[in-house]
């Protein structure tokens, strides 16, 4: 498996480790992976050199786990590093698997940004809605290209089981990436007029998934995503911060003020997405996988939320004055009716 | 939820109730009020104030009646409870079969209030559910369509007739004409199914990209269950049993001048039934009178339509002269026929490929819908 210092892969690697089905695990990545590892074997490996074709020759496996696939330019060293690693690494490794005879199954870990975000899309996205035109650039764009790479190497090797999963944004306990950080702000800038729909995974949903394409075959293209969604405001209310309503044409300037102060790094697919949003169809994961998501999109987010992020307001709070008001208000209304009742005697 | 409260009188109280109001205000100075815990529909427990029975007012009804209790959410002891709104804030449509009450037999004040903090807490925590084509069940009972709802009765006395034509349970495709320059009639035939329907059904519009890409009015048109129209979304809409709602003319319909007044407008390419068809839902056609007169469009600017980006630019007797006054719409009277259904099981979802069908289907539909409406122009008689 490629990525296998990414928290996700290293999430995986564990899962496979706990599985007696699995005989061997390589994790492939520049950085060493967090310590916690047992059996799996790394190699300290680039993506972009040929090094790789020979790790797949000669650790002989029959299955590649593709997770190396960097949405966040910051962390690869820029956004054309990031493309190079994304685009370049996938061709060579797609190189190399194309030489081994023993590869029976391929899982390339891909994104429902490959959708866009459009005002004219559906409300749901479907495996066949074909990739949107409109994916320009960042993280989008280069996942379009993976997967034609994919699906070329799907057809140039009938023989392996080529599994696509579209994952919807990453949630949970742990989980660090832009649209997480974007909410442990203290105030959440949105689009003023603005609401998107808002689908999330649940990091164990997303394991278990990836875990399964790898034992069980399962070939295909998969959205993958918790159940139901929220709206952005409905997120940031969970979240009880204050949001900040931003006037569509300052966003982009807000974003790059945020991109260079370092906090929050917004691409401008992601723009988009904040201004509708993006919500993939899970029937096929549901029927033709055969996986029920255990969160939902609200039910991750939640626990997200509880283990991450400090609200201003919480539901506590709320609920105290809920039921303080409500005594204020009430007593009030029976001083009025009292009132009422006295001049209604007098007169 | 002030047309109640204006006309609410109050009412004594049952003493046993407010005894144990203060005993369970006494009860929560020290740990906060007990709260109802049943399971909602997304698996929470749910965080309304628990009421009689340990059960807050929304899932007292899901408890298997007890003999005493009257469905009219009589309490234990008898004290007589009328629910402000007979419909479940949880969005339990399928069970509540009846229009709200008028206010003049008095409201439990109290428990109005409750509710109503209730609601504010839920919104200001996120603590709500919306489905995943964006439709906000309890922001549409309870906040939008109750701002239209004196357009609906008082102001253009809307008459809806055949409702009982329209399933209670299960999917259908309702076509209507569109006009009114601005889309009125949609929100009135939601009101319409919402308030008078006995199944007190949720239209699920169709719109165009455009009324979803325009700040503010996009995401409210997707929370009040407007999707875009596209074939996925419908056939999946009423897959699930939905009431899904197309104004086929479109932009022609809405935009047209007041000379062509109830002249109906191609049908475009006759996708919805296609959509039928593939779904096996039944084709209701439906006819609105009225919305034609609220903005009679006297001339079309182009120029000012192509500054703006917008299919039209409707020149009224009102707007732009009078200002944002002209945005008033003229009291017309209005009559929404819902008509015969037709039946698409006659024919194969595979049917849907075959053009010669469809486009015969189309006129069908529309001679019904244009005949619908010279009927129901005859019988309304004037406009105002």
């Amino acid at each position: 498996m490629t990525g296998v210092a990414s928290d996700l892969g290293y999430r995986v690697a564990r899962r496979l480790e706990a599985d007696d089905t699995v005989e061997y695990v390589a994790g492939v990545d520049l950085r060493e992976p967090p310590d916690g590892l047992v059996r799996t074997e790394f190699i300290r490996a680039d993506l972009r050199s040929p090094l790789v074709a020979k790790v797949v020759e000669s650790t002989r496996v029959d299955t590649i786990l593709h997770l190396a696939l960097t949405a966040a330019p910051a962390d690869a060293g820029g956004r054309a590093r990031m493309k190079e690693r994304n685009v370049i690494g996938t061709m060579q490794l797609l190189g190399g698997a194309n030489h081994a005879p023993r590869l029976r199954t391929m899982v390339v870990k891909s994104t429902t940004a490959v959708y866009g975000s459009n005002y004219a899309d559906p409300a749901l996205f479907r495996e066949d809605t074909s990739p949107d035109a409109g994916t320009h650039s960042g993280y989008a764009k280069d996942m379009v290209e993976v997967e034609g790479y994919a699906r070329a190497f799907g057809r140039r090797r009938p023989d392996v089981d080529l599994t696509l999963l579209r994952f919807a944004n990453f949630i949970g306990p742990g989980v660090d990436s832009a649209f997480t950080r974007y909410f442990a702000l203290p105030v959440v800038p949105v689009v003023l007029g603005f609401d998107p729909r808002i689908q999330l995974v649940h990091i164990a949903d997303a394991v278990t998934v990836l875990e399964r394409a790898v034992s069980e075959a399962r070939p295909g293209i998969y959205n993958v995503a918790g159940p139901g969604i929220v709206y952005l405001s409905q997120a940031v209310r969970m979240s009880g911060k204050p949001t900040v309503p931003v006037p569509q044409p300052f966003m982009n300037g807000l974003a790059d003020l945020m991109r260079r102060a370092g906090s929050v790094d917004f691409s401008p697919e992601q723009l988009a997405f904040l201004l509708y949003g993006r919500v993939g169809d899970i029937t096929r994961l549901r029927e033709t996988f055969g996986y029920e998501p255990r969160y939902s999109t609200a039910a991750a987010f939640a626990q997200f939320l509880d283990a991450n992020v400090r609200p201003l307001l919480d539901r506590k709070t709320a609920e105290r004055w809920e039921h303080e008001l409500g005594a204020v208000l009430t007593r009030a209304r029976r001083f009025a009716a009292g009132l009422a009742r006295r001049s209604g005697g007098a007169a | 939820m002030s047309r109640w409260s204006q006309s609410a009188e109050v009412i004594a109280l049952d003493p046993a109730r407010r005894a144990r109001a203060s005993r369970s205000q006494a009860a929560a100075a020290e740990e906060g009020p007990a709260r109802c815990g049943q399971p909602t529909r997304g698996g929470a427990p749910c965080r309304n104030l628990a009421g009689p029975g340990g059960r807050c007012r929304m899932h007292a009804a899901s408890v298997p009646p007890t003999p005493g209790g009257t469905e009219d959410g009589g309490t234990e002891d008898g004290a007589p409870v009328t629910p402000l709104r007979p419909d479940g804030w949880h969005g339990s449509g399928a069970q509540a079969g009846r229009r709200p009450p008028r206010a003049h037999q008095g409201i439990d004040v109290d428990a109005a209030i409750a509710t109503a903090l209730a609601f504010l807490r839920r919104r200001l925590t996120g603590d709500y559910e919306v489905d995943v084509y964006g439709f906000d069940r309890e922001l549409t009972e309870q906040v939008l369509l109750p701002l239209f709802r004196p357009l609906y009765r008082s102001y253009w006395r809307v008459r809806s007739v055949g409702l009982e034509r329209v399933p209670a349970d299960s999917g259908a495709l309702l076509v209507a004409n569109h006009s009114g320059t601005l889309p009125f009639d949609a929100i009135m035939t939601k009101v319409a199914l919402l308030d008078e329907h006995p199944g007190r059904r949720h239209l699920r519009e169709l719109a165009a990209d455009l009324a979803l890409r325009v700040p503010i009015v996009g995401p409210l048109a997707r929370k009040t269950g407007n999707t875009l129209a596209h074939a996925d979304d419908a056939l999946r809409l009423l897959g699930d049993g939905e009431l899904v709602g197309v104004w086929p003319e479109g932009f022609k319909g809405i935009g047209k001048p007041y000379r062509d007044r109830y002249k109906l407008q191609r049908f475009g390419r006759g996708g919805f039934v296609e959509v039928a068809l593939r779904a096996q839902a039944p084709i209701i056609p439906v006819a609105i009178v009225g919305a034609e007169e609220i903005y009679p469009i006297l001339a079309n600017s182009r120029f000012l339509a192509r500054l703006f980006g917008l299919p039209y630019f409707p020149i009224t007797w009102q707007f732009p002269l009078l200002g944002p006054l002209g945005l008033l719409p003229l009291p017309s009277r209005w009559i929404i026929e819902f008509g015969e259904p037709i039946d698409t099981t006659a024919y194969h979802p595979d049917d849907a490929d075959d053009p010669m069908l469809i486009f015969e289907l189309v006129d069908r539909v529309r001679d019904t819908i244009q005949q619908m409406l010279y009927r129901n122009l005859m019988e309304r008689g004037p406009a105002f």
